[in-house]
């Protein structure tokens, strides 16, 4: 099987993070960049159906040049290659404009199965994978938790808030994955020598046919016009349980009309 | 006044969702709410008064197997037609999986601008989000196009505006691609009664401190006496003390209830992504250095099983 997995490079969530005072595009360049932590579940999955039923998984990233950092990791987790879109024109797309670049540059790559984290950590959109699978005219089966292949058919069990949905395609298609899917593996040593080595390709818009103006900055479909930093909320009150611990946090709660 | 669609979100067993009624009463500034309605025959007539209550003027149904039966696509295609005939000010969906993943499809059909996870729309259709585990906030405009919008459960308290609710069948054409994923199952996990975790007025949540999963009555008692629905960090729900869908934080739910009662949650900053902007926070915690305490309202620094099974007397003493 053919697997492609697409992997974003995000800013760490868990440091500080903030938008660009210049144009309130996601601040990227003086961030503790990561792979987004989601797309670790897809790797690992693509993983996996490669060790069952055999195949090549390609890791693909569209993202600024820093990106072939993530991407770099990504492979020595044990992907055999990678595509990455790089081109300045592309700072500032929105979902849209990525969905085109990232539909062409899979248009080249002709997988069977396109393995995606169910939603980025810094956008939190969690609209890739359908708008991907609306743009190619393949199947979608999102939001993962378990994943069976069976020749080319796939089965998933979808997480929703009742339960879940079992749902059934053929490949090609699109599969976006939650973090309870598997447990991601760490590289090893050897696995992080032999990523130095795996072939990165890297397209830009031109390759893609993509014009300038339909993607970045230029072609946003929709943009930021102010941002303000919340302010931090302030620690209230706090008592320390000398036996009426519960009392008192009723106490409280009353007076605020919870109770 | 032009129509604002609404896609509703509703449930054979939850009925119309809270955060419809609040769409309907977003897109009143907007222009004259319709919801639309997508899923099996006679689901509209099933919603209808509700909707109609809160001032769908309009209801059109797209139903039937052919909506019901296949994983999103028929539904984004069904509301995009809509959209070409009449042209409506703005659409809003819910920002649930679903509702994210139809507006990503339709934004792609009608080559269209969407905003996701709004708690407010202006009039001229700038949307508020929270950024970033809801340490920023962003306003922020669709540029192409119609604004596309998913609002958040629990931006807005629903108002009533009674409205003719009239139900409009539509004639539902899907293409073939349309229906490459079949939906051959709906498996309902327990949940009791309690309110859905994203609509609740009120959220209790349980850590790894709970320590159990047999502990987790414990969370679930307090929630009950409290009408709240119960929610889990994922230290919790990582052990396996509770399921997946409870989650709350950057990788699970985002909520913001009235209150959010926080059990044995040391509040790291992932954890905190899901839950901060709750209007007031209490929480309990042995360790009085826990990061939660940083912004909870009320703090009690002691044992949760001593802690809890007291305040749940008090509570029922005062009932
Ligand atoms: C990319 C990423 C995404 C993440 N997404 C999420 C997410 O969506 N949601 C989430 O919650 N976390 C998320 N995390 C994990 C997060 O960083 C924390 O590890 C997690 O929130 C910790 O859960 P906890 O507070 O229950 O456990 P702990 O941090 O172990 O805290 C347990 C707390 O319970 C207290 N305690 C123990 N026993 C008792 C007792 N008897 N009485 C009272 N208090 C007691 C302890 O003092 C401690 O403060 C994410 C992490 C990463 C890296
Ligand atoms: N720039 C990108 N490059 C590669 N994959 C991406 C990119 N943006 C999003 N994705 C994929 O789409 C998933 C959902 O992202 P999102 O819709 O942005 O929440 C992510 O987990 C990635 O797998």
């Amino acid at each position: 099987m053919n697997i492609v997995v697409l992997v974003k490079q995000v800013p760490d969530s868990g440091a500080e993070r903030t938008l660009s005072a210049s144009d309130n595009t996601v601040e990227r360049a003086s961030a503790s960049n990561v792979i987004n932590e989601m797309d670790e579940y897809a790797i690992e999955e693509a993983l996996k159906i490669k060790e069952a039923h055999g195949g090549e998984v390609t890791v693909l990233t569209m993202g600024p040049a820093g990106a072939t950092e993530s991407i770099r990791k990504a492979l020595s987790m044990g992907p055999d290659k990678a595509v990455h879109v790089t081109d300045d024109a592309l700072h500032g797309s929105c979902a849209v404009a990525t969905s085109k670049v990232l539909a062409a540059a899979l248009g080249t790559l002709n997988a069977d199965l396109i393995i995606a984290g169910a939603e980025s950590t810094d956008g939190r959109v969690q609209v890739l994978p359908h708008m991907l699978a609306e743009r190619l005219g393949i199947a979608a089966l999102t939001g993962a938790r378990k994943l069976t292949v069976d020749g080319s058919q796939l089965t998933a069990e979808r997480q929703t808030d009742e339960g879940y949905e079992v749902v059934t395609a053929a490949t090609p298609a699109v599969v976006s994955v939650w973090d309870t899917i598997n447990e991601p593996r760490y590289p090893s040593f050897k696995g992080i020598m032999a990523a130095k080595k795996k072939p990165v390709q890297t397209l830009s818009l031109a390759d893609l046919g993509i014009a300038a103006d339909e993607v970045g900055t230029a072609g946003a479909t929709s943009t930021v016009v102010d941002f303000a930093q919340r302010p931090p909320r302030s620690a209230g009150t706090k008592v320390t349980d000398e036996g009426d611990g519960g009392a008192q946090l009723v106490a409280y709660l009353a007076t605020e009309k919870f109770v | 006044m032009a129509e604002v669609l609404v896609v509703v979100e509703a449930s054979a067993s939850a009925g119309v969702k809270k955060v419809t009624l609040e769409m309907l009463t977003i897109a009143r500034a907007l222009g004259t709410p319709s919801a639309v309605v997508l899923g099996g025959a006679g689901a509209a007539a099933a919603f209808a008064e509700k909707l109609a209550e809160y001032g769908a003027e309009k209801i059109y149904a797209g139903e039937g197997d052919e909506v019901d039966g296949y994983l999103v696509a028929p539904k984004a295609t069904v509301v995009a037609e809509l959209v070409k005939s009449v042209q409506p000010a703005a659409v809003l969906l819910a920002s649930t999986q679903e509702g994210k993943e139809i507006a990503g499809r339709l934004a792609v059909k009608l080559d269209n601008g969407l905003l996701t996870d709004a708690v407010a729309l202006d009039a001229d259709g700038t949307a508020t989000q929270g950024i970033f585990a809801g340490s920023a906030v962003v306003k922020s405009k669709v540029t192409k196009g119609l604004p596309i919008v998913t609002i958040r459960p629990n931006s807005t308290t629903p108002v009533a505006a009674p409205a003719a609710g009239t139900v409009e069948q539509l004639t539902v054409a899907v293409s073939d691609t349309d229906k490459l994923t079949k939906v051959v199952e709906r498996v309902a996990e327990k949940k009791g009664s309690r309110p859905e975790l994203t609509e609740a007025s009120i959220v209790v949540s349980g850590g790894r401190g709970v320590a159990s999963a047999d502990n987790f009555k414990l969370v679930e008692e307090f929630a009950d006496l409290l009408g709240g629905a119960v929610g889990a960090s994922r230290a919790a729900v990582d052990s396996g003390f509770y399921p997946h869908q409870f989650q709350v934080g950057q990788t699970g739910k985002t909520v913001s209830p009235q209150l959010y009662v926080a059990l044995g949650i040391s509040g790291a900053i992932q954890h905190r992504a899901g839950m901060q902007t709750s209007k007031t926070i209490v929480a309990v915690n042995k360790d009085p250095e826990a990061p939660i305490f940083e912004l909870a309202d009320y703090g009690v620094v002691g044992d949760l099983f001593k802690v809890v099974p007291q305040a749940a007397d008090e509570v029922r003493k005062r009932k």
